[in-house]
């Protein structure tokens, strides 16, 4: 076991365990934030998909001891009050169905429009692959689309 | 206090609240049950709070087929209440007060439909009665709506919340009317997933997430293969690592229970594990040859045998023939299998994602020796189904570990586990043959099916059963020891693909269009039927008009490079015909577009039915595109999603258009139905696109630069 101290949600958080531990499942088993998902443990599903300074990373696969002073934030953390645009966008165009997958998705869209204000249907396409398993892809789309014309200004701050 | 009023119609239970308001019972008992039933039960529960708040508790389990939102949007449509008001809670397992809950076979609103409108209906009824009471008015002067009952000529009102305690006193009236389709305001109407703000935010809402004092996170290793056993183990590394608790063992397996997710799993590859064989170690490969075998094999007694097919065939004439294959697919929801137990002192405790409660508890009473009366079944919110959870080998296996362990865990597989220890659907070989006559009409319909681990490998009344008056068909199955269980539209989501991509090639054949050749042959199962159809042939031939109208079908123009393919398929009572619209680009299959015509009956939300369609579609459009297993001597071969490919967003059709047929009826179907045409529409477009026919799934077998 080791100490790590990691900023999490604007918050400084101490954790001990195994240096190899993934982030995902510090956030999952230490620090209870259950928003952020387990699907593969391979990168390949994105439901863990956090923000690490800022980008969208998958957090089954990065090791606490290489978090050191980047910030992390987690679905729990985006807006204060789940009102962040993309958030909004999504319940608008009612995007879930099992809803698994969608804490997933929205990190992803909010770390693309913040990069790209105004995404098009084929920069979301290849930015976003996070897997569906229920197939929401076409509200997604929708959604990435409604957050960009309604956040505005939003994205360049 | 608590009144019963239980006659041969009606069982409603209604009770006052602590600190005013009643708590209803409704008569939601399917009526099946009913009918085998002596005794009713009252079935979901509806609490009016003095302070005017609305609960209406969820019966059935959600996989995100959003039967959270749509029973309850029922009962408050017949209630009058005002929907952003209401709140849902979601029931635990207690079949006596709800009933059946269960979610499969795209049953929930279709068993709950009346039962749900009569209790809504029958609420309102009390709390009218209650005002007029008040007022000393007469019933028949006074209306509700939005959560108020009003005296017009008086111009009084007064809330639900307000006259709950005189209701729960009133006389339980019976045969109310229900509401005429015409004057619902809620269904029918968009209404947003109940379960939003808590997704979109984070909280605990999956059985992953939970989280209970004490408890341990168990990982397991169970078989590396189907025909494998285990014959010992050492733990001795696994305990000495950090945060496990504890190794034990049952039947098969080992779990580790250690104090987080990552330790646990950790403790489990750590454990030297011996296996050996129990039985034969079976192969993809072999299981092809076994299946081919018996394509050119009749059955003693035949699926179904209108007139007589097979001289026809001998006769000749014009045959067109075409094998059609599909492969095995894991469920992959993507929250991977878990449970909480708490097993102590003769009682269990579980909580978790499963569509059949029942047998969850059934199976850990019987295992454990526990009375069912000792075993709870909390539901939690399901990262999917697809009828991967209708399966209880996992709850029971959580209940067995910690039983053993005498602790309470939450059991998690690893996603390698889930693809390894699934219940798939099962792979399967359909040979058409069919003769045409001078008139290029269809004579004869030939089907030899065979399938691993399914003894229903048809569905025998399917169209075009019926429309053809010599039609055959033969069932064959293989026994596997690799486990299947039903899968989305199970059956379904492979006959019509079958059927509906023959029926293309048999149009193409006959030099007719495709929709033309199927009104054809519905005109001919209304007018000159060969055997019996369980479809309605009016409902059916409907859907496809609207959608030769919707699509403004063209079939193969190419315009742009954009081809249109068919197909339609009646499944769990639902109609669904879909136009896809694909392209070829750089060797590679595009669909842009998906146009759908559905008959579900009365739609309860329509944002939902929406939802369930478009996710039905490509759900499709992904293991048409990717979707296969395979197994060599009972190792799966594609054990995480780096080797198992799931669609991503850039395949998603661009649009999908779906339009429901406006009528009366009952509701049917929704979960399930939209799947089965967009395998064959889509490979019929592609069949339009390149010459190709694509009779072996998934597509991505066929080489299209060629
Ligand atoms: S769990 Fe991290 S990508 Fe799937
Ligand atoms: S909503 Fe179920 S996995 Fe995306």
């Amino acid at each position: 076991m080791a100490k790590y101290t990691i900023e999490v949600n604007g918050k400084s958080r101490e954790v001990d365990v195994a240096p190899d531990t993934p982030l995902l499942w510090v956030l999952r088993d230490e620090l209870n934030l259950v928003g952020t998902k387990y699907g593969c443990g391979v990168a390949q599903c994105g439901a863990c998909t956090i923000h690490l300074d800022g980008e969208a990373v998958r957090s089954c696969v990065l090791p606490i001891s290489s978090i050191a002073n980047k910030k992390v934030i987690t679905i729990e953390g985006l807006s204060e009050n789940g009102d962040h645009p993309v958030q909004k966008a999504w319940d608008e165009v009612d995007v879930a169905q099992c809803g698994y997958c969608q804490a997933g998705q929205v990190m992803a869209a909010a770390a693309l429009l913040k990069k790209n204000p105004n995404p098009s249907d084929e920069e979301i396409a290849s930015s976003m692959t996070n897997i569906c398993r229920c197939g929401t892809y076409v509200r997604i789309r929708q959604a990435v689309h409604m957050a960009a014309e309604k956040g505005g200004t939003l994205w360049k701050g | 206090m608590e009144r019963l009023n239980v006659t041969r119609r009606n069982f409603l239970k209604v009770s006052s609240l602590l600190g005013g308001g009643m708590l209803i019972g409704f008569p939601m008992v399917s009526k099946s049950e009913a009918a085998s039933n002596a005794v009713f039960s009252p079935n979901a529960y509806l609490k009016i709070g003095a302070d005017n708040t609305f609960t209406l508790i969820a019966p059935n389990p959600e996989i995100g087929q959003g039967v959270k939102t749509s029973l309850p949007m029922i009962m408050a449509e017949e209630l009058d209440l005002d929907w952003k008001k209401v709140k849902v809670e979601q029931a635990g397992f207690d079949p006596e007060l709800y009933g059946r809950q269960v979610a499969g076979g795209s049953g929930s609103v279709r068993s709950r439909w009346q039962e749900a409108r009569t209790a809504g209906a029958t609420a309102r009824a009390l709390l009218v009665a209650a005002a007029a009471k008040t007022w000393g008015v007469d019933v028949t002067e006074c209306h509700t709506e939005a959560g108020f009952v009003h005296h017009k000529k008086s111009g009084k009102k007064l809330s639900y919340g307000e006259l709950a305690e005189t209701a729960a006193t009133m006389p339980i009236p019976e045969n109310v009317p229900l509401k005429d389709p015409k004057d619902f305001k809620i269904i029918g109407t968009r209404v947003k997933n109940i379960d939003n703000d808590n997704i979109l935010t984070g909280k605990p809402l999956f059985g992953i997430d939970t989280k209970r004092p004490g408890m341990y996170y168990a990982v397991v290793a169970r078989p590396p293969a189907f025909g494998k056993k285990l014959k010992s183990f050492d733990d001795t590394e696994s305990l000495k690592m950090q945060g496990v608790h504890k190794v034990v063992k049952w039947e098969n397996i080992v779990a580790v229970l250690a104090n987080s997710t990552w330790n646990a799993k950790k403790g489990r590859d750590a454990l030297k594990l011996e296996w050996e064989d129990d039985s034969p170690l079976e192969s993809t490969a072999d299981h092809e040859k076994i299946l081919k075998s018996f394509l050119d094999k009749r059955s003693d007694s035949p699926a179904r045998n209108d007139g007589d097919a097979l001289k026809f065939l001998e006769n000749g004439g014009e045959i067109v023939e075409g094998t059609y294959e599909a492969p095995i697919l894991p469920h992959a929801t993507l929250e991977p299998m878990n449970f909480f137990a708490d097993v102590r002192e003769g009682k269990a405790e579980l909580y978790g994602p499963t569509q059949t409660p029942a047998s969850t508890r059934g199976q850990v009473s019987k295992a454990l020796d526990i009375p069912e009366e000792n075993v709870t079944v909390g539901l939690s919110r399901m990262g999917g189904g697809f009828g991967r959870r209708l399966m209880a080998d996992y709850s029971l296996e959580a209940a067995m570990i910690s039983a053993a362990a005498k602790a309470p865990v939450l059991m998690v597989w690893m996603r390698e586990d889930d693809m390894q220890a699934g219940f798939y659907r099962p792979m399967g070989k359909y040979k058409y043959r069919a003769t045409l006559n001078d008139k290029k009409e269809l004579e004869a319909w030939h089907l030899t099916a065979a399938g691993l681990n399914n003894q229903r490998t048809s569905i025998p009344n399917s169209f075009p059963a019926g429309a053809v008056s010599n039609f055959r068909i033969d069932n064959h199955n293989k026994e596997s020891n690799i486990s299947t269980a039903p899968w989305r539209a199970p059956n379904h989501n492979f006959i019509a693909f079958a059927e509906q991509s023959f029926l293309d090639e048999i149009a193409h054949k006959a030099g007719k269009d495709p929709i033309q050749l199927q009104l054809e042959l519905l005109a001919k199962a209304k007018n000159n039927p060969g055997g019996k159809v369980d479809y309605d042939i009016d409902r059916y031939e409907n859907v496809i008009k609207e959608l030769a109208k919707l699509s403004g079908w063209k079939n193969n123009n190419g315009a742009n490079g954009i081809y249109q393919g068919f197909a339609a398929h009646y499944s769990f009572s639902t109609y669904v015909a879909q136009v896809a619209e694909v392209s070829i680009k750089d060797g590679k299959p595009k669909v842009h577009k998906v146009y759908c015509v559905v008959d579900c009956g009365q739609v309860v939300n329509l944002s939902g039915a929406e939802n369930q369609i478009e996710g039905g579609i490509v759900d499709a459009l992904g293991h048409a595109l990717y979707g296969e297993i395979t197994f060599d001597k009972g190792v799966v071969q594609q054990n995480n999603f780096n080797r198992y490919k799931l669609m991503q967003l850039q395949d998603a059709p661009m649009e999908i258009i779906t339009r429901f047929v406006r009528n009366e009826h009952d509701p049917t179907g929704l979960g399930e139905p939209g799947f089965p045409p967009a395998h064959p529409a889509v490979c019929n477009a592609l069949f339009a696109a390149t010459g190709k026919r694509i009779r072996k799934l998934p597509i991505s077998h066929t080489d299209f630069k060629a």
